[in-house]
């Protein structure tokens, strides 16, 4: 193991897939000479020459298509869309494509395609730039998404990305990239559609993903002090989903609280508490709640937007109501 | 119309050009009757009157270069191989189809082939031939005998935002595809000068730098050599080309469609401008066919497509067993496969 940043994490990844297979290559805007919005591809394209890591014009639509065509002939490119706001430009593409080609072509082509792209509000980057829209994406058969809230699941995850046959959006997040944890060191490869329990409890399963399953295992460590004993589950893989795990959570503690950067209505919060009131539905003792982001745009004073978003006071107290007498 | 010399012509592949164009005409014309009596569902769009340029462009294409279609697209399947039955099971939703029932008439894929799809959403197939091209430039440098790619979109395509994206991309990174505009003069019941504000469609890639022409789409020899030129661009100097075809839709948009936009003149041009009769008539004036040989070819067209709609025909409904195949490459454990009404999850009762 060694402590690594969350961004070190996908850097040194990317870096060890770029070597392994010639086929995998680097697709994005300003991820070359500039190395990245966000610093992922930093001396990527100085070790690696402009055929591995391509900086592209601002065209999401047509390089995010290219490279649905480019992995059709067998490559496997990992594109870098600046953020997911940005994607909404190229998700005809994502959606229409990349989702349905193994499906329309009755299995005649695959597409191993990777979409790397960050959401999340809290930089004050207001509301175009600061959305979660990740689950537009898990809606869609063909797709899978999945979203690292450790430094050892920002390799694991990536990783087994680049080596799907199908196409992976992975979602990373703003606040998440200086956050520092121990990463497996040598091969590591997580199996996507695997949620993981980060720590174990008796009373309440909180779930989450991404930026949200951070600060709930946060949470869950402060209510231990007083006598509340929080599982915390990570969803790590929004498609597939891992029902098993989150059912079998909640049948032991009889109590869920969802975080979710995403907006309440039709979130991702939606599908799982419909799932449990299904899966666990005689073990429940109290109503599924959840925690998601006020239903604004984003705005940009720092007041503002820290109301909108969740945070631990907002899932310590809904914790505390689910929890009730205990 | 079709005026290219034709005595440089191997009379033998003059004569397969015709058989091709034979058996589309035959094959769409059967499609449109299988559409009226319901045996196609969803939309049939028909490459009737385009036939001179389908059989042009593919005769320009090797064996070992790529075809990204439209919807528009039967014709080119046909011509570039792909077994009739096949196609028409295709058609009719069928196990055996080409994209084994899951594609219907805008989604045809063989990559024994190297169809890589016809494709639904206007304009979708363009950054991905631009990506398939990329692929190839990754792997190996321009050759004359390079493979190469071509794109075919729609007239009123070359309006939207992706086909102008992926021009530019293809000449800032050198990439052997040939983007082909078939124009067919309407986009649904949208004439081209009310869509495009730059009607000769091929100087829009002059934006990119990127040659181009505007050829005879009724003549089939004529878009076999410029097609052919393009596509030795492509290969040996990595140049991508924007050609341009005008021909005319002899039917609707779609089998259903009455076509009422048309003028009486339109209609006229129409019996005109027919490529197949046209090019028939050129091959008999020239000593190539003989009326009674063409007649056999026709013939021989209507008897495969008779025996493609009875493969068709036999061919069985895919298995509902099957519905979740070919969705993922990797499926997961954790998938749900439930049909409506059934559980999500394991759990019930304690």
């Amino acid at each position: 193991m060694t402590v690594l940043s969350y961004r070190q994490a996908l850097h040194d990844t990317l870096r060890a897939e770029l070597q392994r297979d010639d086929n995998v290559f680097l697709l994005g805007e300003e991820i070359g000479v500039f190395e990245g919005s966000y610093k992922i591809t930093a001396g990527l394209l100085a070790e690696f020459g402009p055929r591995r890591v391509r900086d592209t014009p601002i065209c999401e639509e047509g390089f995010t298509g290219l490279a649905i065509g480019a992995a059709m002939m067998g490559l496997r490119p990992v594109v870098e869309i600046m953020t997911i706001n940005f994607s909404l430009l190229a998700i005809d593409q994502i959606v229409n494509n990349a989702a349905k080609l193994r499906s329309l072509s009755g299995g005649q082509v695959s597409v191993p395609l990777v979409i790397r792209t960050p959401g999340g509000g809290g930089q004050q980057l207001s509301a175009t730039h600061s959305q979660n829209l990740e689950v537009w994406y898990a809606h869609v058969p063909g797709l899978k998404v999945v979203a690292p809230a450790t430094c050892a699941d920002a390799k694991g995850l990536l990783t087994a990305a680049i080596r799907d046959d199908d196409p992976v959006l992975v979602l990373e997040n703003l606040a998440l990239y200086n956050t520092k944890g121990e990463v497996p060191d040598g091969e590591h490869v997580a199996e996507i559609g695997r949620a993981a329990v980060l720590k174990p409890g008796r009373d309440i399963t909180i779930i989450g993903y991404s930026r949200a399953a951070v600060i709930a295992l946060d949470v869950a460590r402060h209510l231990e002090d007083d006598g509340i004993s929080a599982e915390v589950v990570d969803l790590r893989s929004l498609r597939p989903l891992d029902r098993d795990t989150i059912c079998a959570s909640v049948r032991k503690t009889s109590r869920a609280v969802i975080v979710e950067d995403d907006w309440l209505s039709y979130g991702t919060g939606a599908e799982l508490a419909a799932t449990i009131q299904e899966g666990a539905f005689d073990y429940l003792d109290a109503p599924v709640r959840r925690v998601a982001a006020a239903e604004v745009p984003l705005p940009y004073a720092k007041r503002l937007e820290l109301a909108a978003l969740p945070d631990a006071g907002a899932i310590t107290r809904v914790i505390r109501q689910t929890v009730g007498g205990h | 119309m079709t005026s290219t010399d034709l005595t440089r012509e191997d009379p033998a592949v003059l004569r397969q050009y015709y058989r091709q164009m034979a058996l589309i005409r035959a094959f769409e014309l059967r499609a449109a009757e299988m559409y009226t009596r319901a045996r196609i569902g969803g939309y049939c769009h028909l490459n009737l009157g385009e036939e001179a340029t389908v059989v042009g462009l593919t005769a320009a294409l090797r064996d070992e270069d790529y075809l990204f279609a439209t919807y528009r697209e039967h014709g080119y399947a046909l011509a570039r191989g792909a077994d009739p039955g096949r196609v028409m099971a295709e058609l009719f939703g069928r196990a055996d189809g080409l994209s084994r029932g899951r594609g219907g008439s805008m989604h045809l894929f063989d990559t024994a082939i190297r169809l890589l799809g016809g494709y639904g959403i206007v304009g979708g197939q363009i950054p991905l031939a631009t990506g398939a091209a990329f692929a190839l430039a990754y792997k190996t440098g321009p050759a004359p005998d390079a493979p190469a790619v071509m794109c075919l979109l729609g007239d009123a395509t070359t309006n939207i935002g992706a086909f102008h994206e992926s021009l530019n991309l293809a000449a800032l990174w050198h990439l052997p595809v040939v983007y082909v505009i078939v124009n067919n003069q309407l986009g649904m019941g949208t004439p081209v000068e009310a869509a495009a504000a730059e009607p000769e469609l091929w100087k829009r890639g002059c934006a990119y730098r990127m040659p181009g022409q505007r050829v005879d789409g009724n003549d089939v020899l004529t878009v076999r050599d410029a097609a052919r030129a393009a596509l030795d661009r492509a290969r040996a100097q990595h140049q991508p080309t924007l050609l341009e075809t005008v021909s005319y839709r002899l039917r609707g948009h779609s089998v259903v469609d009455p076509a009422r936009y048309r003028t009486a003149e339109d209609t006229e041009r129409l019996r005109r401008d027919d490529p197949l009769p046209a090019f028939r008539n050129h091959l008999v004036a020239a000593g190539v066919l003989t009326d009674e040989a063409a007649q056999e070819i026709d013939a021989e067209a209507d008897k495969a497509v008779a025996a493609a709609v009875d493969f068709a025909d036999t061919s069985p409904a895919p298995d509902v067993t099957t519905l979740f195949d070919h969705v993922y490459a990797t499926p997961a454990a954790s998938m749900y496969r439930g049909l409506p009404g059934d559980p999500v999850t394991g759990g019930g009762p304690p």
